[in-house]
């Protein structure tokens, strides 16, 4: 029980004395994903009793909207830019490269749940096409070979 | 002596935030307290990042391209003895650079204090005019401050170019209790980064103008709706409007006016969508973003059903320098058409890509070539995208239109919000148009029909023919796909998704055609069109394409000639790239 407690403490301070003041609803999305690391079922639901804001209602803001995500991130976040600038620089090769590299596909964590990579729209770093982010850290003018010696760095950081 | 490091994201991404380091280092081992180091915002040279500016009594010096190592030449013959570091300047006041025309066809009437000042220091900002035009709104009345802005031309720099004047004027003639003041910094065009430059570089050009636009439509709550993948934009933002609050600018009875006006951030959660103003009002609001039927239009009934002023970044950073420098100031840049500048985000396979302002009536030539310093790729260029998924292609043939809201629509590219990405002849244009409409399908929300499912199926007829398996009738297909899209959707997104694939369609034909009749992709770039193989004559035998291999399909002994076996080949090109040689061959 008192796991419980401790687990819904952020929830509740986010909450806060906001009954059901729906325009309230992404910001406090925003700042429980950036507690619990991700949208959890289970605080989805508790939120909803605690607010008021429907179930379904919470939901579908929250698988509409790229920013949300309703399975956990791995440790590394790794950010291929998608943008018009590094798509004609050959962003497609860096982003095969990654996936060969972590043996994963886009959208997914490896097993050992240390990398998740995805793709964005355009993290604006336009000039230093292609780019990626690793966890807010941006790596600009990328070249197979370069991106495979910063993964191998982040690897050997982590002893896999 | 001043030192002053860019550290706009772009900057920063370079490696700008080592470089201040090693400076601040620098300065505390050789005990200069005298000297300054201070940071600035996009300096609008991108390609030569990471960028140092030193001020000395001769004036202004930047240095580009530096790392930790090389500043420390710069540091020992400019900082300490006094000599300028020829090797790594990029621009002077001497003019005499070779990035000097980079320059001198710009006009800086929104960027004028972007990398000019540090953004996070409110005076420093006030010191080259900021808030002044706010003081001379205040001593006017909010339909004298309407007819101001009327009479300067301006128009949304969003994309749309509608009359901003016009706007506010329909929201004054509202009549509410609370009307609200709107900004949209929800910049999701993949390759244009204007927006948050502006937000980066001088925050208080944004915050002037929705004070100015509350002030004159007569809305007392303003919100500027952020992409929250800037966090440094909003983080400066943040920074600057409590700056504001301090000197009497936001809150209560501004400047002693009587005019209350209150500002919030709001972040985006990642919908391309929310671009659109109806869409981002439902997004304030808490809802899924999605657009919304249009009348009522926002002036009459938008946030929380009150009237309500959208208007985007750039837009509003003109707003400052209209008021203070009057209207008749403002018009004498731009065309009859289009007033004023417009800035854009210079990218792709260009020489010099950075952000840039130009006087509308340029030219995309006068642009790609004498700003932009032409392909960086040695290849001729063949087009320029302009306007990101809502805009289309410009082929090198029409580089002589003029920048112009008027002009630039009657290509069937649109001015958009100002992304300008140069392709050259290794770009597949086929493949470019299946990328735009790649995104716009997956950004769809879903409300309409033609959007929802006519961009999917574009996308499969697109996909199709870059694998080599498109069939005749696919182009036909194409185009009434996309008329219909444009006919049958109720946003812009869904209007101008089309776009992308009618103008490589009207300029490009030849290409679509040979990936359908002759199985062949003219550019060398879609992987089922092509093959890879090692030319015999040139091959030395080294090993080094078939140690880099990721699927080991080519053989060959030291010293004798590699063979790519085609049927495992998976065209990656990393032979090609690893080849010293010139021996791997694409056909």
């Amino acid at each position: 029980m008192s796991k419980q407690i401790d687990y819904f403490k952020p929830l509740d301070e986010i909450i806060g004395d906001n009954k059901g003041d729906a325009s309230q609803l992404i910001p406090m999305l925003q700042k429980i994903q950036e507690s619990y690391g991700y949208l959890p079922m289970d605080v989805i639901v508790e939120m909803s009793e605690r607010t008021g804001i429907k179930v379904t209602d919470i939901m579908g803001v929250a698988s509409f909207y790229a920013g949300f995500r309703l399975t956990p991130l791995g440790k590394y976040v790794v950010k291929i830019c998608a943008g018009t600038a590094c798509h004609v620089n050959g962003a497609e090769t860096i982003a095969e490269t990654i996936c060969e590299e972590l043996n994963v596909n886009l959208d997914e964590t490896t097993e050992d749940g240390l990398f998740t990579v995805e793709t964005v729209a355009c993290l604006g770093c336009c000039s230093l096409a292609p780019v990626m982010m690793i966890n807010g850290e941006v790596y600009g003018r990328l070249t197979r070979d370069k991106t495979k010696k910063i993964l191998r760095e982040y690897k050997e950081l982590e002893g896999a | 002596m001043k030192v002053i490091v860019g550290l706009g994201s772009c900057g920063i991404a370079a490696g700008g935030m080592k470089v201040y380091d090693k400076i601040y280092s620098l300065l505390e081992n050789y005990g200069r307290q005298d000297i300054t180091l201070a940071s600035t915002g996009c300096m609008g040279m991108c390609f030569a990042e990471p960028l140092v500016e030193v001020l000395d009594e001769q004036g202004s010096h930047i240095y580009g391209l530096l790392d930790e190592e090389n500043v420390l030449d710069v540091f020992r013959s400019h900082v300490l003895d006094g000599e300028v570091a020829d090797q790594y300047l990029v621009k002077s006041e001497r003019n005499d650079c070779t990035n000097a025309a980079f320059f001198s066809k710009q006009v800086r009437v929104v960027l004028s204090r972007c990398g000019a000042i540090n953004p996070e220091e409110i005076e420093d900002a006030m010191e080259l005019g900021a808030y002044s035009g706010l003081v001379r709104a205040l001593s006017m009345t909010p339909q004298e401050v309407v007819e101001e802005v009327k009479a300067s031309g301006l128009r949304g720099r969003g994309g749309a170019g509608f009359p901003t004047g016009l706007k506010w004027d329909f929201a004054l003639a509202s009549q509410a209790d609370q009307k609200y003041m709107l900004c949209n910094a929800d910049e999701g065009d993949p390759g244009a980064f204007m927006d948050r430059s502006i937000l980066e570089g001088d925050p208080h050009s944004v915050i002037e103008g929705m004070i100015i636009g509350g002030y004159a439509i007569g809305a007392t709550i303003g919100i500027i709706y952020a992409r929250s993948e800037y966090p440094l934009a909003i983080e400066r933002l943040e920074l600057a409007m409590e700056q504001a609050k301090e000197k009497g600018f936001l809150g209560k009875n501004i400047l002693g006016s009587g005019f209350d006006f209150d500002l919030s951030i709001k972040q985006g959660a990642g919908a391309f969508v929310c671009g659109e103003e109806t869409a981002m009002m439902a997004s304030i609001e808490g809802q899924r973003g999605m657009p919304r039927i249009r009348p009522p239009y926002p002036a009459e009934r938008g946030l929380f059903n009150q009237p309500s002023n959208i208007n985007n970044v750039e837009t509003l950073a003109n707003i400052g320098y209209i008021l203070n420098f009057g209207a008749d100031d403002y018009r004498q840049y731009g065309t009859e058409e289009t007033k004023g500048t417009k800035v854009f985000a210079l990218a792709g396979k260009i020489k010099r890509g950075g952000l840039v302002e130009v006087p509308a009536g340029l030219t995309v030539r006068e642009v790609i070539e004498d700003i932009g310093g032409g392909s960086s790729s040695g290849k001729p260029i063949k087009a320029v995208q302009l306007g990101g998924p809502s805009g289309g292609c410009i082929p090198v043939e029409l580089f002589d239109t003029p920048i112009d809201y008027g002009t630039l629509a009657e290509t069937g590219a649109i001015m958009g919000s100002g992304g300008l990405v140069v392709m050259d002849e290794d770009n597949c244009m086929v493949d470019i148009a299946r990328y735009f409409l790649d995104f716009t399908q997956k950004e769809s929300c879903g409300k309409c029909t033609f959007c929802r499912v006519g961009t999917k199926r574009m996308l499969e007829i697109l996909t199709r023919i870059t694998e080599g398996k498109g069939v005749p009738g696919d182009i036909e297909k194409l185009e009434t796909l996309a008329h219909q899209v444009q006919k049958n959707s109720l946003c812009a997104l869904g209007q101008t998704a089309p776009n992308p694939v009618l103008t490589t369609l009207k300029y490009f034909r030849h290409e679509y055609e040979a990936h359908i009749n002759d199985k062949k992709c003219p550019a060398l770039q879609c992987r089922a069109l092509i093959s890879y193989r090692i030319d015999p004559v040139l091959c030395t035998g080294c090993t080094v394409c078939a140690r880099n291999c990721p699927v080991h399909c080519i053989s060959g002994e030291p010293r004798e000639t590699h063979v790519i076996d085609p049927s495992i080949c998976t065209r990656c090109g990393n032979c090609k790239a690893v080849c010293r040689f010139g021996a791997v061959i694409v056909e």
